[in-house]
């Protein structure tokens, strides 16, 4: 069974270690704060110049100057702290943030990743998505394997715009989890019931398979 | 006005100067924290044909969006603009152009051009769109972008607090973009939720000094929220 968006957010979650820095993009990256693992801590980033964001408020705490890079009402975690635009994307940009979660259109077998244009449709922008790829140490790319039509998302070579080079180490999608790395996709999970050939034959890049793959847990 | 004190008490003081074809620099990260009454005197100007430089355009009816309305923004520079329908069809009219940046490149382009650095080298959007046309150069084994810095005929700030010199202190997030717009104007104006006299605030806790602020205006504000998110219908 492909995993659901809650379960891809589980098992990224599983990847998170006490102390860590970590911004999480938007869809099922934001998803990933549910489920950080008992017994660490863990300090947000959100890239409008907030370090240690907290849950969404009650209704009563809603304040319009206290926001998310989603543009969404949230709170301050304890011991978090607040500063400009140029502040935020220097930590991003200077490698200070330990991991980066966001979601793509296409990754490829050398590391790039295209989530930000489609060409002939409306382009609203890039955010801050090219300074979290072009700084984040360790990245991580949550994405569905293949599209609605069965294509593969997982390339020889993006097809679309660029948003970064070279610059993803690791991707969870539906069905696997993999690492890039050599100009390759290798195999490391796969998601429970999931055969590795259906994992094949749903991968376009270069895909390296060793061994008996493991089916993934969540715990 | 004498001395330092930078207060005035009208709109049209406060934007005194703004001509057709100038660069307006705006602080603001969607519609939090930004210049809501300076925006409105922009507009009851009518200045037009103008370069606008801000995260973000506002929504439709509300913040930058309210230039659209009147065609009075030729160009924007911006990271996403993803929030209005006018901008979308003004877009598609080739009435407006949009020179797309990225967040962090975006801040510190102004960063940089209040600072007098007319030029920075960033990894960020290397081998993509972005790099069109810029130079790029190989630094210690990484290949970065040569990004020109950006300075405004003005600046539009908002601030929480300033006192009568200009020094101020923004709140919570509503700070993002601002104290780099701030000290990227040719002349900034700020608009406060409150004007203190000087002293009143602490020396070492002012974000932006005085020194970067031309005018400083007393605002009401209405600060509406793009998404209310609260804990009961989320979590």
């Amino acid at each position: 069974m492909a995993l659901s968006r809650e379960q891809i957010a589980k098992r990224v979650a599983m990847e998170l270690q006490d102390g860590y820095y970590v911004n999480l993009g938007i869809g099922i990256p934001t998803l990933v704060a549910n489920y950080v693992p008992d017994g660490i801590e863990v300090m947000l980033q959100s890239e409008n110049g907030l370090l240690g964001m907290g849950p969404y408020p009650s209704a009563d705490q809603v304040d319009a100057d206290m926001i998310n890079a989603g543009k969404e009402t949230v709170t301050a975690a304890t011991g978090a702290a607040i500063f400009s635009s140029a502040e935020s994307f220097a930590m991003i940009r200077g490698g200070h943030v330990d991991l980066t979660v966001l979601g793509a259109f296409e990754v490829d077998q050398n590391g790039n990743i295209a989530s930000w244009m489609i060409p002939k449709k409306l382009v609203k922008g890039m955010g801050g998505a090219m300074d979290l790829v072009a700084g984040a140490k360790n990245i991580i790319c949550t994405m569905t394997h293949a599209n609605k039509h069965g294509e593969s998302k997982l390339l020889t070579e993006c097809s679309l715009p660029l948003t970064g080079v070279g610059c993803i180490n690791k991707v969870i999608t539906d069905l696997a989890l993999l690492e890039i790395k050599d100009g390759a996709f290798h195999l490391l999970e796969r998601a429970p019931g999931v055969s590795v050939d259906e994992i094949i034959a749903k991968t376009q890049g270069k895909l390296i398979v060793s061994g008996d793959v493991p089916e993934m847990t969540f715990s | 006005m004498a001395g330092f004190d930078k207060v005035v008490t009208s709109y049209s003081e406060a934007m005194a100067g703004l001509e057709d074809g100038m660069t307006v620099i705006a602080g603001g990260f969607g519609l939090c924290g930004i210049p809501e009454g300076l925006i409105a005197q922009i507009k009851r100007q009518g200045t037009r044909g103008l370069t606008v430089v801000s995260n973000n355009c506002g929504v439709d009816g509300f913040g930058l969006g309210v230039l659209l309305e009147d065609k009075q923004i030729s160009k924007m520079v911006a990271s996403y603009v993803g929030e209005n329908a006018l901008f979308e069809q003004q877009l598609l009219n080739g009435e407006l152009e949009v020179e797309l940046t990225p967040q962090g490149t975006l801040a510190e382009k102004m960063r940089a051009g209040g600072a007098g650095i007319p030029a920075f080298y960033t990894a960020t959007g290397v081998g993509t769109p972005v790099a069109d046309g810029k130079e790029t150069r190989n630094i210690n084994g990484r290949d970065y972008l040569l990004e020109p810095s950006i300075t405004g005929d003005f600046a539009i700030v908002k601030a929480w607090k300033a006192d009568r010199y200009g020094n101020c202190i923004y709140r919570h997030t509503a700070m993002n973009f601002n104290p780099m717009a701030a000290t990227a104007g040719k002349i900034t104006v700020l608009e406060v939720e409150e004007i203190v006299e000087p002293g009143e605030l602490e020396p070492s806790q002012i974000h932006t000094p005085g020194i970067y602020i031309d005018r400083v205006i007393k605002g009401e504000f209405e600060k509406r929220i793009e998404k209310v998110t609260t804990k009961q219908e989320n979590q």
